[in-house]
């Protein structure tokens, strides 16, 4: 009775943390894509050292590793919120598109974190490629794209899964903190549920178990491909 | 930059920062010692010891930080029990104290695999020879595994160290004013977001300097042994 396990059917709650689960994993899916993007840019130019570019690119990861992520999200959402405001007023809205607006400035936010934890993955991936392989196809004339394509990608893939699945525990966990700017993400609607019910505990429970079941089946997703690319690499 | 805002906001973050500190070295002091605990548990032979160490760092490093935190503040201090319990509310009625216990709890599931991975790399015929020798398991914890095991797990101890700096930022959440508590208060007061943000971030990168090379320092003085 104390935990309020009925007010939580009663006033239809299960649907809206679904829902909130959805956009979580919605949020996590696209923030990790665009990451692995800048990953791979940027672990790139690291590996290769290209001068001025490996400069910017350490000031960025440096940067974001080393400060907490919170304010990183702050930042984002407080400068970004006058400015797509004052466009909005432009064009006529009053007020902002809600959601929309917020889940565009979180996957920019999350993103921008899940970019620079890949692109130590994907550099240190690169890092671990034998010299030998890459100095082997340029003595049988292999063009430059080529020897991207067929010797340094694939490889580099294999190697990155086991860090890029760190990256991604890492990523979904980090969406739970785009709540306290507001979009209606599972903890946004944890926290609302608990504060119209009164309820707290068993509303961050719930969610607990949710976030634990996305982990848990993302781990399960990441060991069977971690199986599949170990069976082909040993035939 | 504005001068004015600089005098206005560097004080106010600097007050965040020995929170922030304080926070750090706290829910570092009981992480490390659970996470210790942990790990030895996870290697025991008993399997009732062992499932609960794996449970316990599956289920905390599953969940977000935030949720744990709100779990414990909101969530426990919901409950008539927690409520009546002088010593629970002490912890559980306080933004920091609460902080304190959920990093602290947090961490040691990091810390238990980090540890685990160094426990486990330590040659089995180290372990024999003490025993050997005559060494209780205890001496031989303290004086073979262990330090052995820290050596080994050092580097990886000391990014899980960062990313406890990190998470002190959440304690701004429930109502602790540390540095980013601080600076979120003062955008919204000044709306100088990128200037805050950069007084900010450069406290917070001097922090997990110092914390990186105590680490990088310690780790010389325990490999001191090694061919420079």
């Amino acid at each position: 009775m104390e935990l309020g396990l009925w007010q939580v059917w009663e006033g239809g709650w299960i649907t809206a943390i679904l829902r909130g689960a959805a956009i979580t994993i919605a949020l996590g899916v696209a923030s990790m894509a665009f990451g692995i993007v800048i990953g791979v840019a940027c672990g790139l130019i690291k590996w290769a050292r290209l001068f001025p570019l490996t400069l910017i690119v350490d000031v960025y990861t440096s940067i974001v590793r080393g400060v907490p992520e919170l304010l990183i999200i702050y930042l984002l959402f407080f400068s970004s919120v006058e400015f797509v405001a004052r466009i909005a007023a432009a064009f006529g809205y009053e007020g902002l598109a809600g959601n929309g607006y917020a889940f565009t400035i979180a996957v920019v936010a999350i993103a921008a974190i899940s970019g620079a934890y890949s692109t130590e993955v994907v550099r240190g991936a690169l890092a671990a490629i034998p010299g030998g392989h890459i100095e082997a196809a340029r003595a049988l004339g292999i063009p430059g794209r080529r020897i991207f394509r067929r010797i340094i990608a694939p490889q580099m893939l294999r190697i990155a899964v086991p860090g890029m699945n760190n990256v991604w525990q890492t990523t979904i966990k980090d969406t739970a903190l785009v709540s306290v700017v507001g979009l209606q993400e599972l903890m946004r609607a944890a926290f609302v549920g608990a504060g119209s019910t009164r309820h707290p505990f068993i509303f961050y429970l719930i969610a607990a178990v949710v976030y634990l079941t996305i982990t848990l089946v993302s781990q399960g997703g990441f060991d069977w491909i971690e199986r599949l690319l170990r069976s082909r690499t040993r035939k | 930059m504005d001068f004015e805002l600089v005098r206005l906001a560097v004080p106010t973050l600097a007050k965040g920062l020995w929170l922030t500190a304080v926070l750090t070295v706290a829910s570092i002091a009981i992480g490390f010692n659970l996470g210790l605990a942990l790990a030895v548990m996870r290697l025991s032979k008993n399997t009732a010891l062992s499932g609960f160490a794996k449970g316990y760092s599956t289920v905390f490093r599953g969940t977000p930080l935030l949720v744990q935190l709100f779990l414990f503040y909101y969530g426990l201090g919901q409950l008539s029990f927690v409520r009546d319990n002088p010593i629970l509310w002490w912890i559980v009625g306080d933004g920091a104290h609460c902080a304190v216990m959920a990093l602290a709890l947090n961490t040691a599931a990091y810390t238990s695999e980090i540890l685990r991975g160094g426990l486990m790399s330590i040659p089995g015929g180290l372990v024999e020879a003490a025993q050997a020798c005559g060494m209780s398991r205890l001496l031989c914890f303290r004086r073979i595994t262990f330090p052995l095991a820290i050596r080994q797990a050092l580097p990886a101890y000391g990014n899980e160290l960062v990313l406890v700096v990190k998470g002190t930022s959440l304690a701004s959440t429930i109502t602790v004013l540390e540095i980013t508590g601080h600076a979120k208060r003062l955008m919204s007061q000044t709306y100088a977001i990128l200037e805050i943000f950069a007084i900010a971030g450069v406290l917070y990168l001097l922090i997990n300097l110092a914390l990186i090379t105590l680490v990088r320092l310690l780790e010389a003085r325990l490999t001191r042994y090694l061919p420079r």
